[in-house]
């Protein structure tokens, strides 16, 4: 399955937004299986950088090549934002909506959203409002969402950027799961213990450049630029 | 002041009365002036969502266009409809001039640009909250048109209910095209305006309330429905 999406290859990829460069030139190949953590400062353009992949921002200049055509590899994927975007509907018809979309029946879309609210301990909340849902229940659901069409390739922005630890852990739990049945994903995280936990290889980003692409082992124990050392040091870096 | 009571008393005279004619004006104002919205929406409601997740050339132009047609004066609007419909006019075959249906039309084009703008307005917000999601959900056009109508559609029944507002107090277009007829196309507003004409205050004062409380319950009974709807969760 991942093979008809992957590699990704991005050759001096920008993003201008009314002259300033937000990213680039970025060079970047992503394929293999399991996690790629995307650190840097804030600011850095992790998010841009994201979105260019998933073709939510226009490239000014470059290309990013998937193995297959654009429209069909933008198909195979799914991104969880930042700042979680719910839908002013029920959490049940949340989790229904990316289904009924692509044409699943109603019913098995409700059953398949009852089923997702369970795992993301959210049974019981089936009913209510997803916009009065609490920071870290909408990030949950919009992860639930996001995973289930079962998509290939998953984009998370910061995914536990506002939950606790139980919940930051359930989560994690659920992208070993996934990781586990074939998806392919790539976290924008904060959180270096999260990165050392679930990741496979590291991206490291400054202003908008890939600064370091390695192994997650040894970009932790040793880095080889100073900016990151610095950056895992706990340093500023801009 | 001594007409405000009059009128008071004249209102609750005619509805407690159960005023044969009051019943018959009242019925056919709501008659036309609702057929008038059902329609004005389903033209409305879609083009606001369309124009809010579409980009396209004339966009800015047709959204202006819109907005400067919600300050169209209703007699001009009257003017024209009576114009195409009158014997030698383009559509003077239909018959239609001065019957309940020319009202209509004329109501509709009244309200449409006015429901329009209003849904678009808060439509564009929504579409601006959900642009990322949905483009990353791969939603299609009209699949996102029917989400936006469906998401926003508190916002949608405001933007109805202004329409309502406007095209039940309408009273000159419908005037010039329905000719005010006793029985067949005089409505609340047009009665008012014969009654003020005749110098018979108070029975006007009187319609004049009787239109207000109409007006309210109508949309009382559009919130209540609402409500029902989503089970008042938010
Ligand atoms: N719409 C925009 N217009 C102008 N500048 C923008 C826009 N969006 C982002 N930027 C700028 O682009 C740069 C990268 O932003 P981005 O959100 O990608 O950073 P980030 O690495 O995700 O940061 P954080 O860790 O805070 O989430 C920032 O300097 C930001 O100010
Ligand atoms: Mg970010």
């Amino acid at each position: 399955m991942v093979s008809a999406l992957l590699p990704m290859r991005a050759t001096g990829a920008c993003v201008h937004r009314r002259g300033k460069r937000l990213i680039g030139p970025v060079d970047l190949v992503l394929e293999g299986a399991g996690l790629t953590a995307l650190i840097g400062p804030n600011g850095a353009g992790k998010s841009t950088l994201l979105k260019a992949m998933h073709g939510l921002e226009r490239l000014s200049m470059g290309r990013i090549k998937w193995a297959c055509g654009a429209a069909q590899a933008q198909r195979a994927q799914a991104f969880v934002f930042q700042t979680p975007v719910m839908l002013r509907r029920s959490v049940l018809d949340n989790l229904a909506y990316p289904l009924r979309l692509h044409g699943t029946p109603r019913e098995a879309a409700r059953a398949a959203g009852v089923e997702w609210c369970e795992r993301i301990g959210l049974a019981g909340m089936e009913g209510r409002q997803a916009t009065v849902l609490s920071g870290g229940e909408k990030q949950k659901l919009a992860l639930a969402r996001a995973l289930i069409c079962a998509p290939q390739l998953l984009f998370l922005d910061e995914p536990s950027a506002s939950l606790d630890g139980r919940a930051t852990r359930e989560i994690e739990a659920l992208l070993r799961l996934a990781t586990q049945a074939g998806t392919r994903i790539v976290m924008a995280t904060h959180d270096m213990g999260q990165a050392r936990r679930l990741a496979r290889e590291v991206v490291f980003l400054r202003s908008g450049k890939v600064h370091e692409h390695a192994p997650a082992a040894e970009f932790f124990d040793a880095p080889s630029t100073d900016a990151a050392a610095a950056f895992l040091a706990g340093d500023i870096v801009d | 002041m001594n007409d405000l009571w009059e009128g008071l008393w004249q209102a609750a005279r005619l509805v407690l009365s159960l005023d044969a004619d009051l019943y018959e004006i009242a019925a056919r104002s709501l008659r036309v002036t609702l057929s008038a919205l059902v329609i004005a929406c389903a033209i409305a409601l879609p083009l606001a969502a369309f124009l809010a997740v579409q980009r396209f050339r004339w966009r800015r132009a047709t959204i202006a266009i819109l907005n400067a047609l919600m300050g169209l004066p209703p007699v001009v609007v009257g003017l024209v409809v009576y114009v195409m419909l009158s014997r030698s006019g383009p559509l003077g075959v239909l018959g239609l001039l001065f019957t309940p249906t020319a009202m209509v039309v004329a109501q509709v084009i009244i309200i449409v640009p006015l429901i329009a703008s209003i849904a678009h307005q808060s439509l564009r917000e929504l579409w601006a909250e959900y642009h990322d999601l949905l483009i990353s959900m791969n939603a299609g056009r009209m699949q996102r048109i029917a989400t936006l109508l469906w998401d926003g559609r508190r916002a949608l029944l405001t933007a109805a209910l202004a329409g309502f507002g406007r095209g039940v107090g309408e009273v000159g277009a419908i005037m010039i095209v329905g000719g005010n007829i006793d029985h067949l196309t005089r409505v609340m507003t047009t009665a008012i305006a014969l009654e003020t004409g005749k110098g018979n205050f108070a029975l006007a004062l009187g319609l004049g309330f009787v239109l207000i409380a109409l007006s309210v319950m109508v949309n009382l009974a559009i919130h209540w429905l609402s409500r029902t709807e989503t089970g008042g969760r938010w």
